[in-house]
């Protein structure tokens, strides 16, 4: 029996985006929607957290910043981009300081849509993760741990940055 | 041999109803802000989740500390429900939450350390109680054989009203409740992050965990003295006196929120000094 | 007795040799044997008389007597001749005066006296003549790397290492004869060198802060030397003796001791560094490092409350005892406080010597079988203890270039080993397998069993405040900062052979506590209380040995051998990758700094000095007036 499914611990970070997404996250992290029935503690810490949810594009300034949460997260690990912007950039796509989606900086798992995303969508988005956490256990448990990092490994630097990224 | 048999049940159990009685606490405060809440072993699954999460460390030498702190706690119980001294559950216990500091210190993280200076401090507001307590039970008892305690003539309670407020005083911040909650708190996400267990992760977490699972059963156990004496029934007594305690420090942690240092240090010192000194002062001249 | 004589020639004669001794090498050599001959004879004097309860030896003879007394006269013109071309008149005015009375006394009252016991060694003698020996003559070895490395750091301080080498010596010999006088006017003749020695140690480096503080440290004493003086000079006249025995034996007897016990008490408390005599140990920082360790650890403070022990069957329930209670506990409440607020190493370390002191002088006051078996034992482990602390000190401000605890951050990746010795220290100052604890333990037993409420309130706070400033130091030198460059390799191996040899010394002392106990200590009592009991069980001490053991055992079985992966620390997102610096605005790397708490809002020194010393005062004026009150009364 696995329990990867039954507690699910969070981190958020809110990226470029223009705080509706942002906000329609706390607000299914609120008592009414009591996401902590399904074992979600929002720990604000990449070192506890099963799943990283992002909202907002992604620009030059954050960009290392997302990639070090999730290189400190441990496995298995899921991230969920939630929101257009955090899809492919939406509205702010074609702006100067602008990289794109969250997938130009991590590998992104789920991608929940919406301008801005609706709390019973992002929770439908969690429980997806949920499933892919459960195969990335499995995967961990038969010892394929290399595997398991080289897919979740990151992508290259976008070229439009020019922030130099910090790798231990 | 019946307290070596306690001893064992003590290793073996305490874990059970110390999850058990965290799950029970989530659950009362959900209830109490009118949601569901999670599942009654919540705390089981995130403990096995924890532990079957990837290994990863900020240093070579943080694992040893923690696991340092989940033995020494362990002790102190066994030292505690083998009916040993109640001084030397009280010192063991600061052994294992020097450990868990020097954890902290150890991986040079801010939040970490933060997190250690104020479990420091913490530490420092609550130890006075604790010794404070052990005394009472001696100049009541005439020992601090937890053997002769329990199976004393006397109602703990009846003499130590004092004592035994400031020991539900200072359980607060021994459950890490609000608001006593400074250096690392049950709920999520405080502004120092998680606190001392900020740079813990996976099996690391799990153990820290697990020791205060530990932790709160004979911390509770405290509590349990004060209503027991020789009578066959008053066992009875003091489990319901443990859970009443128990859902008022719930209470308090849903009605309250999170203080600065100095009143945790001032208000457990002066808790201490009025309710803890003077019934000590009541005890001393009734020898 | 010739042992006798062997243990307070062989450093008395050192020192002489080493006055005159300029050259590096030979000096490295002779102080070795010395050290090994002193630490040997100690050790054989120990053997020698561990089987007897207690044997005296009366030496006799009018040509020492008098040697004494002319010596006592030269001591005096010697601090008159310091004082007077220092302009510090006042000061050698205290010393005329007690030296005139002893020797007015001596030459009128005290012929008369008939000393039936000059020299006493019972077990007690026997843990101190150890202490002073082992200990001391470490630290003496220890001098050896120190002053070298010492006098190339500054360079300003003219190198007067054959003198300060024949003070250190000087003052093993002159502790030796303290312990082992129960013959006052030859104890009181010792504690003047002693306080000289401290003296000229204290100012070894002749800037005008030193100046400042070894006259501050030479009329403290004195003042206590004056008390001293004036309870022999009571003693011979009105009970006509000046042995210590024969005073415990009247005061048991049921006649009144109290006013020399009073003085005796308050010589003690100087001595020892009570408030509000407590700024004379935090002056003498300014010292070689070797130095405080010796006046901390086993000589000096210690002789104070090696005075106060000695006497405190005659103390308990009257002033002198009562003030001995309150100063101990009072000096034990503030200064633990005072060291909260202190990040330089040493002065942390003054601090808690100062804390520790006023818990020996506390139960010593008490006088019980319990209270005193707790105070003996809290000198054994401190001198260990606080002698280790001060050495790795010592040797770290050296190579790390400061003695501020903030400094020592990361000292685990720099020093690995001096860190290990650090920690052994610490941990045996306040944690809880460890002797400290366990005496502390002992002291709230014996504090309840007298009825004193308020001490252990004090104990109880107090107790608290040292686990605050212990861990956090401990914390701060067991942190992992990356980047560090190992620098132990320039550690002298006389620094390497006295630190881990205190070190070990230190868990050896706590695992054999129970031991210690049982032969040493507790016969000691029996043959002064005539009672016997059992302080704290000895299935609780076993316990406590046992997790020693463990203590010590673990780290060498799973200390460092995670094999986990390494993660950067958690910096919000903006760590640079060297867990050192975070991306700060403007894309600025700002280095992370870490501090400890310090609270100098609510435990500053100068308040916690102020309050400790009015407190302490106004309990030695009280108790005096009641002396004096009440004897003219009835």
């Amino acid at each position: 029996m696995s329990y990867m499914k039954k507690s699910p611990w969070i981190i958020h970070y809110d990226g470029s985006s223009c705080n509706g997404c942002d906000i329609e996250t706390l607000a299914c992290l609120t008592p009414l929607y009591d996401a902590e029935r399904f074992g979600v503690i929002n720990t604000g810490n990449p070192k506890h957290a099963d799943i990283f949810l992002v909202t907002g594009a992604v620009n030059a300034q954050n960009l290392p910043v997302v990639r070090q949460i999730y290189s400190q997260m441990p496995e298995p690990k899921a991230v969920v981009a939630i929101g257009i912007c955090a899809c492919s950039g939406g509205v702010f796509r074609e702006c100067y300081n602008i990289m794109g989606g969250v997938d130009k900086a991590i590998p992104v798992d789920v991608y929940v849509p919406g301008c801005a995303a609706r709390p019973e969508a992002i929770i439908d988005g969690i429980v997806q993760a949920l499933d892919i956490l459960e195969k990335k256990r499995e995967a961990l448990r038969s010892g394929k741990v290399e595997e398991l990092e080289s897919k979740d490994s990151l992508p290259p630097m976008p070229e439009k940055t020019k922030r130099k990224e910090a790798t231990p | 041999m019946s307290n070596i048999l306690s001893g064992i049940a003590y290793i073996l159990f305490a874990p059970l109803v110390g999850g058990l009685l965290a799950g029970i606490d989530r659950k009362i405060t959900a209830h109490m802000q009118r949601r569901k809440g999670p599942p009654l072993l919540q705390s089981f699954y995130d403990v096995f989740k924890l532990c079957s999460k990837q290994g990863i460390s900020v240093n070579r030498v943080q694992d040893f500390y923690v696991g340092g702190f989940l033995l020494f706690v362990i002790i102190s119980g066994i030292f505690f429900f083998t009916h040993g001294d109640i001084l030397l559950v009280v010192f063991t216990l600061t052994l294992a939450s020097v450990c868990l500091i020097v954890a902290a210190y150890s991986s040079n993280s801010p939040y970490s350390q933060l997190g250690a200076e104020r479990e420091l401090l913490q530490t420092m507001s609550y130890e006075p109680m604790l010794l404070m307590m052990s005394i009472g039970f001696y100049l009541t008892f005439g020992t601090f054989n937890l053997a002769d305690i329990v199976s004393g003539p006397q109602i703990g309670i009846l003499y130590m009203p004092g004592l035994f407020f400031g020991l539900c005083y200072i359980l607060i911040i021994k459950f890490r409740k609000s608001p006593f909650d400074l250096s690392m708190s049950h709920e999520a996400h405080q502004e120092l992050i998680k606190g001392i267990a900020t740079e813990f992760s996976g099996r690391t977490l799990a153990m820290v965990e697990v020791a205060h699972w530990y932790e709160n059963i004979f911390l509770l156990g405290f509590v349990y003295l004060y209503f027991v004496w020789s009578a066959p029934y008053s066992p009875l007594i003091g489990i319901a006196a443990c859970a009443v305690v128990f859902v008022l420090e719930i209470l308090i942690d849903n009605c309250c929120s999170r203080v600065k240092w100095q009143r945790v240090l001032t208000s457990s010192w002066l808790v201490s000094l009025v309710a803890g000194f003077v019934n000590l002062l009541v005890l001393m001249s009734l020898r | 007795m010739a042992l006798l004589g062997l243990l307070i020639g062989i450093p008395a004669l050192a020192s002489l040799v080493l006055l005159v001794m300029r050259d590096d090498r030979k000096r490295g050599i002779f102080v070795k044997i010395a050290a090994a001959a002193t630490a040997a004879t100690a050790i054989a004097t120990a053997i020698t008389f561990f089987g007897s309860a207690s044997t005296s030896f009366r030496i006799g003879s009018e040509v020492f007597t008098k040697t004494i007394l002319v010596l006592e006269v030269v001591l005096c013109a010697v601090i008159l001749w310091l004082t007077f071309s220092a302009k510090r008149i006042l000061i050698g005015l205290l010393s005329i005066v007690q030296t005139a009375l002893i020797v007015w006394f001596e030459l009128t009252a005290g012929d008369k006296l008939h000393v039936q016991k000059d020299i006493v060694i019972d077990r007690f003698v026997i843990i101190m003549i150890v202490i002073v020996g082992v200990i001391g003559s470490t630290i003496t070895v220890y001098a050896l790397g120190y002053m070298k490395d010492f006098q190339k750091k500054a360079g300003s301080v003219p190198d007067r290492r054959p003198f300060f080498f024949f003070v250190m010596y000087l003052f093993l010999a002159a502790m030796f004869g303290l312990v082992l006088s129960n013959n006052l006017l030859n104890m009181y003749f010792c504690w003047e060198i002693t306080s000289l020695s401290s003296f000229l140690l204290i100012g070894y480096t002749r800037t005008p802060e030193a100046q400042h503080n070894s006259f501050r440290a030479l009329w403290m004493n004195l003042l206590g030397g004056a008390a001293f003086a004036l309870a022999i000079v009571i003693l011979g006249i009105y009970y006509g003796t000046v042995e210590i025995t024969q005073m415990i034996s009247i005061g048991k007897a049921g006649a009144s001791v109290v006013l020399p016990a009073c003085l005796l008490v308050f010589a003690g408390l100087t001595k020892a560094a009570q408030m509000p005599f407590s700024s004379w140990l935090l002056g003498a920082m300014v010292a070689p490092t070797p130095t405080s360790a010796l006046l901390h650890s086993s000589t000096m403070v210690k002789a104070g409350v090696f005075l106060i022990i000695r006497i405190s069957p005659v103390l308990g329930e009257n002033q002198a005892g009562i003030m001995a209670m309150f100063v101990g506990g009072m000096t034990f409440l503030f200064a633990s406080f005072a060291a909260i607020s202190q990040s330089n190493g040493k002065k942390v370390l003054a601090y808690s010597t100062i804390s520790n002191l006023g818990l020996i002088v506390c139960c010593a006051g008490i006088g019980t079988f319990e209270a005193v078996w707790t105070a003996i034992m809290l000198v054994m482990f401190h001198a260990v203890a606080k002698s280790l602390m001060f050495l790795t000190v010592g040797t770290a401000e050296h190579h790390v270039g400061s003695r501020n605890i903030e400094s020592f951050d990361g000292l685990f990746s720099e020093m690995p080993q001096l860190a290990i010795c650090m920690a052994v220290g610490i941990c045996g100052m306040f944690l809880a397998p460890f002797g400290m604890l366990i005496s502390k333990w002992a002291a709230m037993k014996a504090f309840i069993d007298s009825g004193h409420a308020l001490l252990l309130l004090v104990l109880v706070f107090g107790s608290s405040a040292t686990f605050f400033f212990w861990t956090k130091w401990l914390g701060k030198i067991t942190a992992i900062v990356p980047g560090k460059r190992n620098i132990e390799g320039s550690v002298h191996k006389e620094e390497w052979f006295a630190i881990k040899g205190l070190a070990v010394l230190t868990i050896v002392v706590c695992i054999l506590f129970p031991v210690l106990s049982a032969q040493l200590v507790v016969p000691y009592l029996h043959e002064v209380f005539h009672t016997e009991m059992q302080v704290i069980s000895n299935d609780n001490l076993m316990i406590m040995s046992f997790m020693v053991v463990l203590l010590v055992v673990l780290p060498l079985l799973a200390f460092g051998k995670s094999h986990k992966k390494l993660v950067n620390t958690n910096l919000s997102g903006e760590n640079m990758g060297d867990d050192l610096t975070f991306r700060g605005a403007m894309d600025v790397p700002v280095p992370v700094s870490l501090r400890n708490w310090y609270m100098t809002d609510w435990f500053g020194e100068k308040k916690m000095t102020a309050i400790g010393s009015a407190v302490c005062i106004a309990a030695i004026i009280i108790e005096f007036a009641a002396l004096f009150g009440g004897e003219l009364h009835v």
